[in-house]
Order: structure tokens, then C-alpha cells, then sequence
């Protein structure tokens, strides 16, 4: 009896769904024309394309940056040494970037050790200087530089902030870096470096703990690939 | 880092300065062309949007494509000259074969669709100072694989952690979005030479840790991060140290 009431009433509303589906498609099909008729039917499959980066054939993508410099650093107390190191940047943008800086010196001797004639501070060994940071860098001010009346080389004036480690006297000291620089073009992938640079931590070795600004001055060549 | 390690890293940045060179000495290679479809597309002098407008190509011509640095493409017209090309303009363009051009670049949706991301950061790491790089794989927009290298510079003790972990990023899509992590690693803590000789420590640890990343754009994001770390002594009692760092990360 159930199942017979059932099937009744299942045949009732498929009866009145009918005429209304059919009712609903005579009215739409003769009013809406082509441009109405893509909104009133409901998108079966959907369309799921997905984006893909494709490279086009043999456009090289130049976003790192290597490279070596030269130049002189100011070791709080122990003079002026010449400094050499290495640098690799990645650019993410035009006005971002990543920089991982490596440099090694020497210090030299304190006035104190020269005057006083007493023992020496730091073995041979502990006045090596060497020290490694990451930054982040902006390039805050791009342009072009003139040399001559014919040569426009695109340049940048960038600024970096950036935190590593310096190995001095024996130890390894916490560095945070300020650094500013101006990055020449000189062709398409060949850029010339000039840097300034104040690596910061802080040092007990004079008796006091004291951070110790340590400016340096450099002069350096990449090549972007 | 002393001295030999030093002259190891220097020759690997001389390494990838000269591993540029091939790539730029190759000069039978054809560039890629591609069909203007816009009204016009502008050169300009250097690879950023405040470098002037030297030149304008007009629809239907040919320019063949050089060189990519970030958004801009160096390109050079049929009649040899030569600029810079914004990456948005040339997607706008076609190939000779009529399909559009598609440039490598951040897609609009690249915050939730990248798998690789590398991050630097420094901060605070129990009162010593942390400089970490980490890097991660996005299993799922929401689920991160991360991994971290730390270096540890205390006034005491100086050290080295790595840990490898998973995060959960609860709003990927949107511009700041909450994440909490855990994971486990090793730590190593060397005491100072001035101070009493002490052995090295090598000791497992675990943490557990909250944080906030915002997008400054679509691939770049600013991240800070808390973890509350347990490491597993071999004394009567685990140490517990509390970390906070602030970082950047870029997605690839």
C-alpha cells in the first residue's frame, strides 16, 4: 500500500515538473537571442585551464648576479686592511633583491700595540677577518649614467640591510650590515659594483663590550646570468 | 669560517660569475619572434618602469626576443633596435604561430600556486642572536614541508640548529595570513673559548611555534614566526628556549 502511494506521488511530481521544464524552454529559446542564450544555460563542464609559464625558445632569464670585489676595510682599532670578497644576488624584481656577501681582511695592529711595546693583542691567526651576511636589497634610486655624449648605462643606487656572522680575534660575533652601493651596466650583463658598507657587533676584546662599526669601501664586478 | 672555507666559497662565487659567460658567449642561437598586437609597444632604455620610452613598435610588426631580467624583456625590432619590454605588454602579443606569448613571471594567482619557497631571516633565539635560512615545499596551498639551517651567536656560547618540520598556512590566498608549525631537529652549542672549558653539546630538540606572513607581492612575502623549542638534554631536565624571528621569503 506504502509502495503504491509511493510510485503515485513520484508520478504526480514528475508530471508537474514536466510541463513546467518544457513551458520554461518555450519561453526562453524565442526571447533570448544568441547574446542572452550563454548566461541562461547553466555551464555543464567548467572549464579548469590551468595557467602554465612557457618559456618561449632561447629567451635566457637573467636573474642572478655574481661576482668578486676589492677594497678597504676599517676594523674598529686595528686600522685600515685591504679587503677582498665574493657576492651572489638574485633579483626578484626591479626593485627587490636578495644578496649573500662573503669578504675576508686582515687586521692590522692597534696604536696601542706600536706605543706600549707590550705583548700583542691577537695572535697572527685571530687578526684574520672574515665574515659572511645576507641581505635584503632595494634599489631605491634607478636611472641611467652618461659617459660621454653617446654611452647611457642604466644604473642603480640600492640600499641593503642585512645580518651575518664575523669571525674576529677568535671568534665568531653576531654582524648586522648597512650597506649602500651604485651598480653600473656597463653592457647588457655586466654590471661594476662601487659599495659602501658599515658591518656592526659588538666586542668585548678591549676590556669593554662596545659595538664596533667597521666601514668599508669597495669596488666590485658581476656578471648577471 | 676560516680560512680555507673562505677561499672555498670565494671560488664558488667566481665559479657562477664564469658560469654566466657560456650562456652569453653563445652567439648562433636565433631568438624567439613574436607578432605586436597591441596598438603599440613601448622600448624602453633600461629594465624598469622609470626608464624612459625610447621607441614604439606598432601592431602587426615582428621583434625578436633577447633576454629576460624580473618583468622585463630586452627586445629588438626588425629594423635593429633595441629596448626593454614589460613583461605585462609582451603577454599581450602572439607568436608567428598565432598562440599568445606567456612569459615566465609571477601569474596573478602564483600566492597559492608556487611549491618552492626560500626564505632568510634573523631574530632572537634564547637570548642569542639567530641568522636562519629555510626553505619549503608546498605539499597543498595550506601545507608546508619546511626545512632550516640557523646560525647561533650568543654571548656565551655560540651554535649551530637545523630542524625540518611542517607548517600549516591557514589563508593562503589572502594578503596576511596566519600559519602555525611544528617539527624537530638537532642543536649544537659551543661555549666560548674564553669562558670555563666546556665540552660541545650535540642534542635532538622539538618546537612547536606560531606566525604571521604578508605578501608585499605576489611571490614575496615578509614573515615573522615564534617557536617554543624543547631540546632533550642529556641532564636531568630539558631546556626549554624561546625563538622569534622576522624574515623574507620569495616563492619560485
Amino acid at each position: 500500500m506504502d509502495r503504491g502511494l509511493h510510485v503515485l506521488l513520484l508520478t504526480a511530481l514528475a508530471a508537474a515538473a514536466l510541463p513546467g521544464n518544457a513551458a520554461a524552454q518555450a519561453a526562453g529559446e524565442p526571447t533570448g537571442g544568441p547574446s542572452a542564450l550563454p548566461q541562461q544555460q547553466p555551464q555543464v563542464v567548467e572549464p579548469a585551464v590551468q595557467r602554465r609559464e612557457v618559456q618561449p625558445p632561447g629567451l635566457d632569464t637573467e636573474n642572478f648576479e655574481a661576482g668578486v670585489f676589492v677594497g678597504t676595510v676599517s676594523i674598529e682599532d686595528f686600522g685600515s686592511s685591504l679587503l677582498y670578497g665574493g657576492r651572489i644576488a638574485y633579483h626578484f624584481t626591479e626593485d627587490l633583491f636578495a644578496e649573500a656577501t662573503i669578504g675576508s681582511s686582515k687586521a692590522g695592529r692597534t696604536s696601542y700595540e706600536d706605543l706600549s711595546g707590550a705583548a700583542d693583542l691577537l695572535t697572527d691567526s685571530e687578526r684574520q677577518f672574515t665574515y659572511y651576511d645576507l641581505a635584503l636589497g632595494w634599489n631605491a634610486l634607478p636611472g641611467e649614467v652618461f659617459f660621454g655624449g653617446k654611452h647611457a648605462m642604466p644604473s642603480a643606487v640600492y640600499f641593503t640591510l642585512g645580518a651575518g656572522s664575523t669571525n674576529f680575534a677568535g671568534d665568531d660575533h653576531f654582524t648586522v650590515a648597512l650597506g649602500a652601493g651604485l651598480r653600473v651596466l656597463a653592457n647588457d650583463w655586466i654590471a661594476v659594483h662601487l659599495d659602501v658598507r658599515d658591518q656592526m657587533f659588538e666586542s668585548d676584546l678591549l676590556g669593554k663590550n662596545k659595538l664596533t662599526q667597521n666601514l668599508q669601501v669597495g669596488f666590485g664586478v658581476t656578471a648577471f646570468f | 669560517m676560516n680560512g680555507p672555507d673562505f677561499r672555498l666559497l670565494l671560488a664558488c662565487c667566481l665559479a657562477l660569475c664564469a658560469a654566466g659567460l657560456p650562456a652569453h658567449a653563445r652567439t648562433g642561437k636565433t631568438p624567439a619572434t613574436v607578432v605586436v598586437q597591441d596598438a603599440f609597444v613601448d622600448l624602453r632604455s633600461g629594465p624598469g618602469r622609470g626608464f624612459p620610452a625610447t621607441y614604439s613598435v606598432e601592431r602587426d610588426a615582428t621583434i625578436a626576443l633577447l633576454r629576460q631580467r624580473t618583468d622585463w624583456i630586452k627586445v629588438r625590432t626588425a629594423n635593429g633596435r633595441e629596448g626593454w619590454v614589460n613583461r605585462s605588454q609582451l603577454e599581450r602579443t602572439l607568436t608567428p604561430g598565432g598562440a599568445p606569448v606567456q612569459v615566465a613571471g609571477p601569474a596573478p594567482e602564483a600566492r597559492t600556486a608556487h611549491h618552492w619557497e626560500l626564505g632568510l631571516g634573523t631574530g632572537d633565539f634564547g637570548g642569542a642572536n639567530v641568522i636562519s635560512v629555510a626553505g619549503a615545499y608546498a605539499l597543498t596551498p595550506n601545507l608546508l614541508v619546511r626545512a632550516d639551517v640557523n646560525q647561533l651567536l650568543g654571548n656565551f656560547s655560540n651554535g649551530w640548529l637545523g630542524t625540518a618540520g611542517i607548517a600549516h598556512v591557514f589563508m593562503p590566498e589572502w594578503r596576511v595570513s596566519p600559519f602555525v608549525g611544528i617539527g624537530g631537529g638537532v642543536i649544537t652549542i659551543s661555549p666560548k673559548a674564553t669562558l670555563v672549558q666546556a665540552a660541545d653539546r650535540t642534542d635532538t630538540t622539538a618546537y612547536a611555534g606560531l606566525g604571521v606572513r604578508g605578501f608585499l607581492t605576489n611571490r614575496f612575502l615578509l614573515q615573522a614566526e615564534y617557536r617554543s623549542y624543547v631540546v632533550f638534554t642529556s641532564r636531568d631536565e630539558n631546556e626549554e628556549i624561546d625563538e622569534w624571528t622576522v624574515g623574507f621569503t620569495y616563492f619560485f
